[in-house]
């Protein structure tokens, strides 16, 4: 599974993207959150304010409950600032 | 019509080019965003604009076909520059184009406010004390959730 980080959730996970295999329980984007931060301090951190984290699956916005598989692009990034 | 680029571009020459061959077009509006040179009581040397590749286009795609949904357009277009800009320098164009100014008028601010809220950019300002990633504004939600209700 492609993940992708943006923004200040890039600057201190300290990488853009990675390709990640997560434990067969991880089904959901609520799981992968939970399951990230221990892969290290750094995404702990970075993960720990959930009312600032959007999430886009294979490019397009998801929710927690939203199912993820082996070979989805999941996007992690604060709340936009464009235009 | 959609475009994500780094170099700058031409208000002028990008509105003849959308009207020259379709005379049914009777209003244009457009919006043009700018770099301010003060955010939030503090001084900016320069702004950079990071974005997610493909899911902006994407998403820019999907709010222009909403626009041209709910309102009678005869054509559009949003430009959004990524990258280092400095104060002065344009951001971002939305232009619409219909038969009437009503349609025009209310698809720019929509698409604008849509934008705002929706396309995965974020910005990163210099100030003298370093980077700092600007927050959302809930103004900025308010804004997008009023065209929910109509």
């Amino acid at each position: 599974m492609k993940i992708l980080y943006f923004a200040w959730l890039r600057t201190s996970i300290g990488k853009s993207t990675e390709e990640i295999t997560p434990p067969v329980e991880v089904k959901t984007v609520g799981d992968l959150l939970n399951w990230l931060p221990s892969l290290g301090e750094n995404y702990a951190s970075a993960l720990e304010k959930r009312d600032l984290l959007r999430i886009a699956v294979n490019q397009e916005y998801a929710e927690l409950d939203q199912i993820i598989k082996t070979g989805d692009e999941v996007a992690l990034f604060p709340p936009v600032t464009g235009g | 019509m959609i475009r994500v680029q780094q170099e700058d571009f031409d208000v002028g020459l990008e509105l003849r080019k959308l009207t020259e061959n379709n005379h049914s077009i009777g209003g244009v509006a457009s919006f043009l965003g700018l770099v301010r040179d003060i955010a939030s009581d503090e001084n900016i040397s320069a702004m950079t604009l990071e974005h997610y590749p493909g899911m902006t286009e994407k998403l820019l795609e999907e709010i222009e076909a909403e626009a041209h949904q709910r309102w009678e357009l005869d054509a559009s277009l949003i430009i959004h520059r990524y990258g280092r800009m400095e104060p002065g320098e344009q951001i971002v164009l939305v232009v619409t184009c219909s038969k009437h100014r009503k349609d025009a008028f209310e698809s720019c601010e929509f698409l604008m406010d849509y934008l705002k809220t929706k396309a995965p950019f974020w910005k990163l300002e210099e100030t003298s004390k370093g980077g700092k990633w600007v927050d959302a504004r809930d103004s900025d939600d308010d804004a997008a959730s009023r065209w929910h209700e109509e």
